[in-house]
C-alpha cells in the first residue's frame, strides 16, 4: 500500500485533488487485492477484440455491448459495483441512503474534470439525469419511475428523492445505466444530433484519440484524470475483427490480448484455455446476468397448460446442454432469477432430468400419443445467434421428440425472428435476457401482465399472467425493509418455479480471454466495460 | 442399338467403376432405415466419439449423434435432392430450349435473353437467396436449385433444335403437315437426347453440391440430416474433431465422382463419334 502510494507521488502526473481520491483509493485497494503480488507497471497498449463495430460512442446515447466496452473507458458513472454487486466510489467518493430508503445524496469528488478541461459539476449529473438520459436512455424510464426530484445543493453534492422506497435503485449507477455526460456540451441542442457526437468527452481515464471506421478505434492515456497515478496503460486499441475463427486466431498467436461476451464462440474456448499464454475470466458479467430459456407462448394449446411445461423441463437434460453445448459455460438455473442477481433464492421446487416423469405428466393432462408415440406437435423458431443456439434447437427438437412431443424446426433469420417472437407468432423458441442486477430492473419485465405488450421484444411475449405475482413484484420493488423484501421475492420465485412461464436452461456464462500478461483485466461487476483505470500489462 | 450402347460405356472403365459406386450408394440410400433404424438425430451415445473407439463406428458428433448413421440418412436427402431438381431443371430448360430453337425470330430471342438473364447471376449466390427468401425447407431447396440449373439445359436444348430444325426429315413431317407438338415431341427430341442426358448426369452432380454447400450454410431444411449440413455443423470443432466433417465429406466426394465418371461414360456410349475423335 504504502509502496505504491509512493510510486504514484513519485510520478507526479499533473495531479489535481489529491486528497479527494480517497474514496477511488480504496476501491482500487479493494479491487486489487492483495492477490497481485507484483508491483504494477505503468505503459504498453492494449489491443482488445470489438465485434460488431460499435455505431458511436456516445454512451448516454447508446448502450449496445460493443459501445459500453469501448466507451465505458471515456465515461463514468458516480458507482462502479463488485462482483457481488456492493456499489463502490467512482464519481461519488461517498453516498447515503436515509433510513427510510427515499433520499440518496451522493458527495462527488472534487478536482474532476472533461476531457476538453471544463470542470465536472453536480449540475453534470443533475443535467444527466432529468434531460439527457429520459430522452436517450431506453432503460432510463424504469430506472429513474420513482424519481421525484434530482438536486445540487452545491457543486459537489447531488441528492436524488424518490416518492417510494425503490432499493434497486442502488444499482441503477452503472456507468451504462447511468453514464455522466457533459452538460456544458450537450445543454439546449438536440441530444442525438450534436456536432460534438463523433467526438466523446467524458470524465475517464481513456480520451477518444481516433477511429478508423472497421479497423481500429484508438483510446489514449488521459493524463489529467483524476485518480492520481491512474491509469497505468498508454493506450487501449480496440480491434474490429468480424469473423470469429480471426478472432480466436488472434488470441492464440497473442496478436490481440482480450476477447469478452460472446467474441468466442463456446466451442473454441476450451482449445484456448489449454493454451499457457491465455486465461479465461467468467467474472465481470454480474450486471448483465444473462438467462437464457425456452420463450413459450401461452396462447397455444398444450403449451398453456403448467404440467405440459413441466414435461417439457423434466424431458431436457440441462447439464447435457451446459456441458456439450455451451462448453460447460454457465449454471443450472433454478428459477427466473439469475443466481448472481440480488435476491435469488434456491428455496424452489428442482427439477431434475427425468423424461419418464414427463411422460406421466403428460398422461395425466389426458393427451394420447398417437400412431407414432406423440403426445403433442409444437413448433419452435431458433434463435439465429450462431452455431450454439443452432446446435440447441437440434438438442431440444431430438430430446423432447424422445419423449413424445414433436418438435418442428423453423429457421428464419434474425428480423424475422424479432417480429415473429414480438407479435407473439411462435410457440416455442429460446431467448435470453439481461438481468441488471436487481430483479426489479431486469427480471419482473418478463413476467408481470401489464408488460404483455404486442410488438414488444424482451416484454412478456409469453402472454403469462398471474395477479399475486404482480402484486408480489409490484411490492418488493419499492420494500424498504430488506427481510420482508426477501421473502416476497421468495414467493415469487416459487409460484414462479411451479407454474413454468418459460423454460430456464442456463445461467449463461461469458468468457473474457486475456493474454497473461494483462494484469486486472475484470475488477467489477460490469467487466470488461469497466474503466480499465487500473489495468496494466507485464512487459 | 443396346449391345453397342454397353460396350461403348464399358470400354471406358471409369465409368464402370463410377457406375458400381453409385448403384452402391443408391442401395445404401434406399435402405438406410433397414441399416440404422434410429433417428440420425438421435444423441443416444457420448459426443466427441472418435472413430473405432468402442463406439459407433464413424465415431459420434458434438451431440453424441452417429456420424455414421448421419452419412447414410444423408445419402437419401442429397441423392433425392440432387435427382428431383435435375428433372426440374430438365423440364424448365427442355422446354423453353426446344420452343426457342424450334420457332426461333423473336421467341428465341425473348427466351434467349431471358436465359441470359439468370445466366449472369452467380448459380450459388441466387439460390442463397432464393432459399433465404422463402425459408429453408426440401421444397424450397429443390425449387432453388432447380431454378438456378436449367438455363446450361436450355442453351444446350436450343443449340440442338436449331442445327436439327432444317434437317429433311423435319422439312418432311412439316410437309406432310404434321403438328408442331408432335414434331418437337416425335421427331426433334428424340435424336438431340444423347447430349441432353450426358449434361443432366452432370446436373445431379452439381445439384448435390449445391444442396451441400446451402446446408453447410445453414440453409438446409432443418429437420432433415444432409451430408453439407454434418461438415457445416462440424467445421467448428475440426481441429478437435476430424472425423465428423471428414466422413461426410468423402461421402460427397465420391458420390459426385461417380455420377461425374458415369456421366462422361454416357457421353462416350451416347456420342461415339465424337468420343473416338476425342480419344485422338
Amino acid at each position: 500500500m504504502t509502496s505504491k502510494h509512493m510510486r504514484r507521488a513519485a510520478h507526479g502526473s499533473a495531479g489535481t485533488g489529491a486528497s479527494a481520491t480517497i474514496g477511488g483509493l480504496a476501491a482500487l485497494v479493494l479491487a486489487t487485492g492483495g492477490a497481485m503480488a507484483d508491483e504494477p507497471q505503468h505503459g504498453g497498449t492494449l489491443n482488445v477484440i470489438l465485434d460488431p463495430e460499435p455505431p458511436m460512442l456516445i454512451l448516454g446515447i447508446n448502450q449496445q455491448a460493443p459501445t459500453q466496452k469501448v466507451a465505458g473507458k471515456i465515461y463514468e458513472s458516480l458507482l462502479r459495483y463488485d462482483f457481488d454487486l456492493e456499489p463502490m466510489p467512482s464519481l461519488a467518493r461517498e453516498w447515503d441512503i436515509s433510513d427510510d430508503g427515499m433520499t440518496y445524496t451522493f458527495h462527488l469528488q472534487e478536482g474532476v474534470t472533461w476531457h476538453d478541461g471544463e470542470p465536472f459539476t453536480a449540475h453534470d449529473v443533475v443535467f444527466t439525469a432529468t434531460e439527457f438520459l429520459p430522452e436517450t436512455h431506453p432503460r432510463a424510464g424504469s430506472n429513474f419511475r420513482h424519481v421525484e426530484s434530482v438536486e445540487a445543493p452545491d457543486d459537489h453534492t447531488v441528492v436524488f428523492e424518490l416518492d417510494t422506497p425503490y432499493p434497486a435503485f442502488i444499482l441503477a449507477f452503472e456507468v451504462a445505466s447511468f453514464p455522466i455526460m457533459p452538460a456544458h456540451i450537450y445543454e439546449g441542442t438536440d441530444f442525438n444530433d450534436n456536432e460534438m457526437n463523433d467526438q466523446p468527452i467524458g470524465t475517464g481515464p481513456f480520451v477518444f484519440d481516433s477511429w478508423s471506421r472497421g479497423d481500429v478505434i484508438r483510446l489514449a492515456r488521459n493524463d489529467d484524470y483524476w485518480q492520481e497515478g491512474l491509469p497505468y496503460l498508454d493506450g487501449i486499441n480496440f480491434r474490429m475483427v468480424p469473423d470469429a475463427a480471426s478472432r480466436a486466431l488472434a488470441l492464440e498467436s497473442g496478436d490481440l490480448d482480450m476477447s469478452s461476451f460472446n467474441n468466442i464462440e463456446p466451442f473454441d474456448v476450451p482449445r484456448l484455455e489449454e493454451l499457457p499464454h491465455l486465461e479465461v475470466i467468467t467474472d465481470g458479467y454480474e450486471i448483465a446476468a444473462p438467462l437464457a430459456w425456452i420463450e413459450i407462448n401461452h396462447r397455444v394449446e398444450p403449451l398453456d397448460d403448467p404440467r405440459f411445461r413441466q414435461a417439457m423441463l423434466y424431458a431436457l437434460d440441462r447439464e447435457f446442454i451446459r456441458d456439450n453445448i455451451f462448453m460447460g459455460l454457465g449454471r443450472i438455473p433454478t428459477g427466473p432469477i439469475n443466481s448472481v442477481t440480488v435476491e435469488y433464492s434456491d428455496n424452489v421446487h428442482i427439477y431434475e432430468h427425468d423424461p419418464e416423469r414427463a411422460v406421466e405428466l403428460m398422461e395425466e393432462m389426458g393427451l394420447e400419443p398417437d400412431d407414432d408415440g406423440n403426445y403433442a406437435e409444437v413448433e419452435l423458431l431458433p434463435l439465429p445467434y450462431g452455431e450454439t443456439f443452432t446446435r440447441l434447437s437440434e438438442y431440444i427438437s431430438e430430446t423432447l421428440g424422445d419423449v413424445g412431443i414433436d418438435v418442428t424446426l423453423r429457421s428464419t433469420d434474425s428480423a424475422g425472428w424479432a417480429d415473429r417472437v414480438a407479435n407473439w407468432n411462435y410457440e416455442l423458441t429460446k431467448n435470453f435476457v439481461y438481468q441488471y442486477g436487481d430483479p426489479a430492473l431486469g427480471v419482473s419485465r418478463t413476467y408481470v401482465c401489464d408488460n404483455i405488450r404486442e410488438g414488444v421484444l424482451f416484454s412478456n411475449t409469453m402472454g403469462y399472467c398471474n395477479e399475486r405475482v404482480d402484486e408480489l413484484f409490484a411490492a418488493a420493488a419499492t420494500e424498504n425493509d430488506p427481510d420482508e423484501r426477501a421473502a416476497m421475492y421468495e414467493e415469487v420465485q416459487q409460484i414462479l418455479v411451479d407454474e413454468l412461464p418459460v423454460i430456464w436452461l442456463l445461467e449463461m456464462e461469458f468468457p473474457t480471454i486475456v493474454n497473461t500478461r494483462v494484469q486486472n483485466a475484470t475488477t467489477t461487476a460490469i467487466g470488461v466495460a469497466d474503466t480499465f483505470a487500473d489495468t496494466w500489462i507485464r512487459e | 442399338m443396346n449391345r453397342e450402347f454397353w460396350s461403348a460405356f464399358a470400354s471406358n472403365r471409369g465409368a464402370v467403376i463410377g457406375l458400381v459406386f453409385l448403384v452402391l450408394i443408391i442401395i445404401v440410400a434406399a435402405s438406410a432405415h433397414l441399416i440404422y433404424p434410429v433417428s440420425p438425430w438421435s444423441m443416444g451415445n457420448p459426443p466427441f466419439q472418435p472413430p473405432l473407439a468402442g463406439g459407433p463406428f464413424l465415431g459420434t458428433d458434438t451431440l453424441g449423434r452417429d456420424v455414421a448413421a448421419g452419412v447414410v440418412h444423408g445419402a437419401r436427402v442429397s441423392l433425392l435432392i440432387g435427382l428431383v431438381s435435375s428433372l426440374a431443371a430438365l423440364l424448365i430448360g427442355v422446354t423453353l430450349g426446344a420452343v426457342a430453337g424450334y420457332f426461333g425470330g423473336w421467341v428465341d430471342d425473348a427466351i434467349m435473353r431471358f436465359t441470359e438473364l439468370f445466366q449472369t447471376i452467380p448459380n450459388f449466390v441466387l439460390a442463397v437467396v432464393l432459399v433465404a427468401i422463402f425459408t429453408p425447407s426440401i421444397g424450397s431447396l429443390v425449387a432453388a436449385i432447380a431454378i438456378v440449373s436449367w438455363p446450361p439445359l436450355a442453351r444446350l436444348t436450343r443449340g440442338e433444335f436449331l442445327s436439327l430444325r432444317s434437317r429433311e426429315f423435319v422439312l418432311a413431317a412439316v410437309t406432310t403437315g404434321q403438328s408442331t407438338p408432335h414434331i418437337i415431341l416425335r421427331e426433334i427430341l428424340p435424336n438431340s437426347l444423347s447430349p441432353i442426358i450426358v449434361a443432366a448426369s452432370l446436373t445431379v452432380a452439381t445439384a448435390i453440391l449445391l444442396e451441400s454447400a446451402l446446408s453447410f450454410l445453414g440453409l438446409g431444411d432443418p429437420n432433415v440430416m444432409s451430408w453439407g449440413y454434418q461438415i457445416g455443423a462440424a467445421r467448428t470443432v475440426i481441429r478437435q474433431a476430424w472425423w465428423m466433417s471428414f466422413f461426410p465429406g468423402i461421402a460427397i466426394l465420391i458420390t459426385v465422382l461417380a455420377i461425374n465418371l458415369v456421366g462422361e461414360g454416357l457421353n462416350d456410349a451416347l456420342n461415339p463419334k465424337l468420343a473416338r475423335k476425342g480419344r485422338g
